[in-house]
């Protein structure tokens, strides 16, 4: 029978595996409803082992929305490790999800979130183990639609013969709409079977079908055409853009684990989208425009987040969390919420200024000051105009010398390498600011013991970027490069002890790139490579390089191209790429323009303080950027403090209880706007810093 | 404040880690008032006595809160427990009295489900085992591989059948360090005995107390609750 539960069968082989913990589910705020109250059924999965999946935002935020729908229920699935694996096949067990441990294959849609290429294989095993065909084209109306999404998604075609659909974009309005349509196709007995709901899906603009569209190819290897085969659906699929954040502040409730996770934290993303136009980034092509999350949501997260879990540390995400222009104000306020109860605060991703420093203070008032990270990302100048990281070594410095100056003892800085028109000395560069930092460091804090972590990370060019046309630094390049600096910076006494080294070697890399700006021809490579035992791709004890070289040339090389081909070949302006026909609403001329700006080492200023210059993206998906500030503040919460309860902590919880005398403390009453702001929270106004306050 | 808990269904494959952070969460959901150490990063004072290995399940595990301020114990219990994931199940909560809970324990006693294995074959087993001076196994610890006795620390061992096809091992274990646990048992089983389960054991602590004359043991709960009556509250951990 359809949605049982497999556990009574799973259980005997759970004490055979490394921590069992992970396939059990049973985290807080997990849900189970009875599988006969959905009219649609969604399995989601997180291609990777659990521990990284399941603090993924984006699939938590899918699961409450579609689990809030009355007749729609949602469950999860995880990469299932190898020792796992291997009992499940010899126990016929299928891929099973964890909330209810029911089986993939008895789903109606099977949505697979994509962060990155290397997690392809993954998908494999588990559509394998699900009972569901390989081939999308194999699958009959037994098996569920298998939906791709997330940023990797944004060129699906390496994968275009294993999945049914792709949604690009923001997910929480498109898989409503997917209920719908399969709600009204299943209550009409499911007519034409599944080619007909994939054609209303696609009529609907909801997803793009891969079959749906043929690829023909020249002589010469290159791709000739993309055309769609039916003339009744959009032939260039677009992204979907959500509007209006705070009125979807999700997750509200997020899972709380049983088992150890690589983020363990409340995490409320702060905006969504940049502009700050650093043309290797595909995130902030893709997800354009801005769209923040006011302070008041902000606060009203944070606070209904940390009550629904439990955890006891703040995470504020964005591509660039120092840029919401509330983000002095929403620091100072939790800081100040959060002073006597033991919760800390932390900004992923920000850039190098004196003023993050600042909001890095704010947000360790109490705790420690370790670590301090900033991503200068080009090691040169000229490599930065290059890359549009408008960040110079004086910036770097005075930032740094801030940080020592403050407690802080260790920095991390984050740099490419195999960047475009990038040479040794470029790289090299990178031992000089590294120097500067130790200099710095030492003067500012009177201690010689200073360390700088340098994190170096391969550069890939991704699609829809300025940089999809660009050749990728082989790896042997790559790892000479980093050689050569590891040799300088060990040479130079000064520094050789301060400054600890991390990198990666440069071929994982190569097959990312492989897979980012592949075309259909790659699925090729990467079935086979899975055949042979291809999984966990982006982990270093199970990635294999002669694996994916093999099944490169047996694959590719017939065809007339190859491994480097895809990778380390740099592409003209009008060549047809793979993933032309979608439509992440950037204008293809503006990304080559922006290309031939970068090889000139030109820059450009973020929209949001400058005029457009016309990337396409609001006129095309008919969205604006949407800033603030918005005059509103951080409304007061009575009795978070640790032992709020009573006694001597009593004094934390009146503290706050006063400062929320000037405006009721009810949540949703904050409309009293920027003049009862004042009085309710104690904020300085923001000083410094590049951000238009 | 001395908290007994269970560990029951899927929970029981929890490692301790898993168990202390899951605790440490929903006490702050809860919002029991803790106490914390002091020092540079402060941390709610919880002292764990004895956790049972991963994949064991237990009605029988200890633990002890230091708090800020006085509570209830019936409301800590009540409230804790509506905090914790479904099968992490508060039993009793009861003020700290005098003297050291971890004092109070020694032994533990232990039902092991054996499906696939029949009665006769298992108490001939614990027979041979119960006969020898000293039996022998290895077990990876965290220290690289040990051999050490498990005789010793059995006090007493009887085979049952639950059905034709699933026998029952009721145990009674002293703590020793390193501690025995059911699958060393059953490790000596198979030294003495060649007995070999073809699926995997099912154990479930019991009890936790100290050993007594008579076999049994004492409820290590009972010094605090006669010593009812004293203010509530407690900063002893």
């Amino acid at each position: 029978m359809s949605g049982q539960s497999l556990f009574a069968r799973l259980e005997p082989l759970l004490p055979r595996v490394r921590r069992p913990v992970q396939y059990v589910g049973g985290e807080g705020n997990s849900i189970v409803k009875p599988w006969a109250s959905a009219a649609v059924r969604w399995c989601l999965m997180y291609p990777d082992a659990y521990e990284v999946g399941l603090p993924n935002q984006g699939l938590q935020i899918l699961y409450e929305i579609l689990n809030e729908q009355p007749d729609v229920l949602a469950e999860r699935t995880y990469s299932v490790w190898p020792d796992l694996e291997a009992l499940l096949r010899e126990h016929g067990l299928p891929q099973f999800t964890v909330d209810a441990h029911r089986a993939v294959g008895d789903f109606d849609l099977f949505g697979v979130s994509f962060s990155t290429e290397l997690g392809y294989t993954n998908l494999l095993t588990a559509l394998d183990l699900a009972g569901i065909p390989l081939h999308a084209r194999d699958r009959g109306d037994g098996s569920p639609i298998v939906v791709a999404g997330g940023h990797a998604a944004f060129n699906p075609e390496p994968i275009a013969d294993f999945v049914d659909a792709v949604v690009l974009g923001d997910g929480e309005q498109a898989v409503l709409g997917i209920c719908d349509v399969v709600r009204a196709w299943k209550a009409e007995g499911a007519p034409g079977g599944r080619g007909e709901l994939l054609a209303r899906l696609a009529r609907r603009r909801l997803v793009y079908v891969p079959a749906f569209f043929d690829v023909s190819y020249r002589p010469d290897g290159r791709i000739a055409a993309v055309t769609p085969n039916r003339d009744d659906i959009c032939a260039r699929p677009g992204k979907h853009t959500l509007s209006d954040l705070d009125s979807w502040p999700y997750p509200k409730a997020p899972l709380v684990p049983l088992a150890e996770t690589v983020h363990e934290r409340m995490s409320v993303e702060i905006f969504r989208g940049c502009t700050r136009g650093c043309r290797f980034c595909q995130a902030g092509m893709i997800t354009r425009p801005v769209r923040e999350r006011n302070i008041e949501t902000v606060g009203a997260m944070v606070d209904a987040g940390l009550r629904a879990t439990g955890f006891n540390e703040v995470g504020l995400l964005s591509l660039s969390s120092a840029d919401h222009t509330e983000i002095g104000r929403i620091a100072t306020g939790l800081a100040d919420r959060y002073e006597d109860s033991r919760i800390s605060l932390s900004l992923p991703s920000t850039r190098v200024d004196a003023f993050n420093v600042t909001l890095a203070n704010e947000f360790s008032r109490n705790g420690r000051r370790s670590g301090l990270t900033f991503a200068p990302e080009g090691g040169s100048e000229r490599l930065r105009r290059v890359i549009n990281k408008m960040v110079s070594a004086e910036d770097l410095v005075r930032t740094v010398s801030t940080a020592y100056a403050h407690g802080w003892r260790q920095v991390k800085l984050y740099f490419m390498c195999g960047l475009p028109t990038e040479t040794d000395q470029d790289v090299l560069e990178i031992a000089d600011l590294a120097r500067e930092v130790i200099r710095a460091g030492r003067r500012a804090s009177g201690q010689r013991d200073i360390r700088a972590t340098v994190s170096i990370g391969g550069f890939v060019p991704k699609p829809h970027t300025p940089f999809q046309w660009a050749a990728q630094a082989s790896h042997e390049v790559t790892d000479a490069r980093l050689k050569l600096l590891r040799d300088t910076v060990r040479a130079d006494r000064e520094i050789a002890r301060a400054v600890g080294f991390r990198y990666h070697d440069g071929r994982p890399g190569i097959i990312e790139g492989l897979l980012a700006r592949g075309d259909r021809r790659v699925g090729a490579v990467i079935e086979r490579v899975w055949r042979e035992g291809g999984r966990f791709d982006g982990w270093n004890e199970h990635f294999s390089f002669p694996r994916w070289e093999t099944a490169c040339a047996a694959e590719l090389e017939p065809l007339g191209v190859s491994l480097d081909w895809y990778t380390t070949r740099e592409r003209e302006e009008r060549e047809v790429l793979p993933w032309d026909h979608l439509d992440a609403g950037l204008d293809r001329d503006w990304l080559w323009a922006d290309w031939q700006e970068a090889l000139r080492e030109n820059e450009l200023d973020d929209c949001r303080w400058t005029p457009c210059y016309d990337c396409g993206v609001c006129p095309t998906m008919g969205t604006d950027t949407q800033i603030g500030p918005t005059g509103r503040s951080l409304l007061p919460v009575v009795g978070v403090s640790a032992g709020a309860r009573s006694g001597d902590a009593a004094s934390a919880a009146q503290a706050s209880t006063a400062r929320a005398a000037g405006a009721p403390g009810a949540p949703g009453a904050a409309a009293a706007g920027g003049a009862g702001a004042g009085g309710a929270v104690d904020v300085p106004p923001v000083v410094g810093s590049g951000t238009p306050a | 404040m001395r908290v007994r808990f269970a560990k029951r269904g899927r929970v029981r494959f929890l490692s301790h880690r898993d168990v202390a952070r899951t605790f440490e969460r929903a006490l702050r959901r809860a919002e029991v008032p803790m106490a914390y150490s002091a020092g540079f990063s402060p941390h709610p004072r919880i002292s764990w006595v004895g956790a049972a290995p991963t994949a064991a399940a237990s009605e029988a595990e200890y633990v002890e809160f230091a708090l800020a301020t006085a509570v209830d114990p019936g409301w800590l219990r009540a409230s804790l427990d509506a905090a914790l994931p479904g099968g992490l199940d508060v039993v009793d909560a009861v003020v700290a009295g005098g003297g050291g809970l971890a004092e109070r324990i020694d032994a533990s006693r232990w039902r092991v489900r054996l499906p696939t294995v029949a009665e006769p074959a298992l108490s001939a087993a614990v027979t041979a085992l119960l006969g020898r001076e000293e039996v022998e196994v290895e077990r990876a610890t965290k220290d690289g591989r040990r051999r050490f006795d498990v005789r010793s620390a059995v006090v007493s061992a009887v085979g049952r059948a639950e059905n034709d096809t699933c026998a029952i091992l009721e145990l009674v274990a002293r703590h020793t360090t390193p501690a025995v646990r059911p699958d060393d048992v059953l490790t000596a089983l198979d030294v003495v005995a060649g007995l070999r389960p073809s699926a995997p054991p099912e154990p479930t602590r019991l009890e936790q107390g100290r050993l007594l004359d008579d076999g049994t043991l004492a409820d290590p709960l009972a010094p605090d609750r006669n010593d009812a009556g004293r203010p509530v509250g407690c900063s002893s951990a």
